[in-house]
């Protein structure tokens, strides 16, 4: 059993324990299962895996942090959704509004700003979108 | 003595003052529960932060980041968090009799909210930027203050960074604290944690050997910014939920001595105006056995 927990500056968004998590790292996915090495690494925007009892539970994540260690999972991040709770519309709207913004001149620091929402609405799209059946 | 009008007059206007400061102890404590309740759901992503600070910092022994670097202070700049309306009791006069106390000439003052900046020009002290933060903190202007102050440290421009907020121990109580901000290391955690949320501290007791990716260097460079960035949006959180305890303690006062004082000046016109029945009577009833 592993414990995955996924916090936000804001709320507790998820705490559960699962049998398996795959994780956007930065330096590409990867899956982690019990008894993991200790880690600590960064995460990029994207999707979150959750499996358990043959069931999977699928999230959309910021960038943030990761510390892995035996038995429990704990992601930190500035944005965190369950699949079921995304809203389509409002990411989509998100994402072009964040899209226009980057067409204009915008200083460094707003940059980063709307990088990191474009980023976030994407996984939130990606999530949604993928889990559709085609 | 004023008249039975000038009394009447006065007391309608007090009754006015009563209802305003009743409805802005109502909307403060309304935003106070607020923001009670984002500086607790913020708890487990502080906590979590701290572990995974510290167990970083016990592997990363072997080097450091220039924010940690210690230098021998000859300028420091202090972070001031206000309000940035007055009308909430004594929190920015004790608030900035602390930021007093700093050495004028060795100073940079950093503000957040407008009462520190007024503070700050009216006692001609070197002011270095003015920030400004909602009444719900974002994390954005939490990170715009941050970056502002680790960009100070790292030019060398200060050695030291305190950050001076009034911090939130209970609706009665807020007390004006300073904390290290830069050099980071002797950063503590805010400790004003209500009881109950520590659940996490068991698991520190034996430490792993992290493996780090990419590299420690690297998740320890994107680690401590955003530590630092947190860290200011819970000292914002802090303010405001100071700020609207102490408002509304403020007005709940301000409230009950104008209910007092309309009692009281009540209680002089009703003895005003019986005291003119009664002298008008007493003209009647002697006019009357003047003529019979």
């Amino acid at each position: 059993m592993l414990k995955l927990e996924i916090v936000t500056p804001e709320a507790k968004i998820y705490s559960e324990d699962v049998d398996m998590v795959t994780l956007p790292g930065v330096e590409g996915e990867m899956g982690i299962y019990p008894m993991h090495v200790p880690l600590l690494t960064q995460v990029a925007a994207g999707e979150v895996v959750a499996l358990k009892g043959g069931q999977d539970f699928h999230l959309a994540i910021g960038e943030g942090f990761v510390q892995v260690t035996g038995d429990r999972v704990a992601i930190m991040t500035d944005m965190a959704i369950k699949a079921e709770d995304i809203d389509e519309a409002k990411a989509e709207e998100a994402r072009n509004r964040a899209e226009a913004r980057l067409k204009e001149k915008i200083s460094d620091e707003e940059l980063a700003t709307v990088n990191a929402a474009l980023l976030n609405s994407l996984a939130q799209l990606k999530v949604k979108r993928g889990r559709r059946p085609m | 003595m004023p008249s039975t009008r000038d009394i009447r007059r006065r007391i309608k206007s007090v009754k006015n003052t009563a209802q305003i400061t009743k409805a802005m102890q109502m909307v403060a404590s309304a935003k106070m529960r607020k923001a009670q309740q984002s500086a607790l759901s913020g708890r487990p992503y502080s906590v979590l932060m701290n572990e995974v600070l510290a167990s970083v910092c016990q592997h990363a022994g072997d080097f450091t980041h220039p924010l940690m670097e210690k230098r021998e202070v000859t300028k420091r700049a202090l972070v001031v968090i206000s309000t940035d309306k007055g009308l909430c009791g004594s929190l920015n006069s004790n608030l900035l009799r602390e930021a007093g106390r700093c050495d004028a000439a060795t100073t940079i003052y950093v503000t957040a909210g407008r009462k520190a900046a007024q503070f700050v020009t009216r006692t001609r002290r070197k002011l270095a930027a003015e920030f400004t933060y909602r009444d719900t903190p974002m994390f954005s202007e939490a990170r715009a203050i941050s970056r502002f102050v680790q960009d100070m440290f790292l030019k060398g421009e200060v050695d030291h960074v305190d950050v001076l907020f009034t911090n939130f121990i209970n609706v009665m109580t807020q007390k004006p604290e300073m904390r290290t901000f830069l050099p980071l290391g002797e950063t503590k955690a805010l400790d004003s944690d209500v009881a109950g949320e520590s659940s996490h501290s068991e698991l520190k007791g034996p430490s792993f050997e992290y493996l780090f990716e990419p590299a420690p260097t690297e998740v320890f460079a994107a680690l401590l910014p955003h530590y630092l960035n947190f860290q200011m949006y819970q000292y914002l959180m802090e303010a405001k939920a100071s700020e609207h305890s102490a408002r509304m303690v403020a007005m709940k006062n301000a409230t009950d001595n104008a209910k007092q004082l309309i009692k009281d000046l009540t209680l002089e016109y009703n003895k005003m105006r019986q005291a003119s029945i009664t002298k008008e009577l007493l003209e009647i009833t002697s006019a009357a056995m003047a003529l019979g």
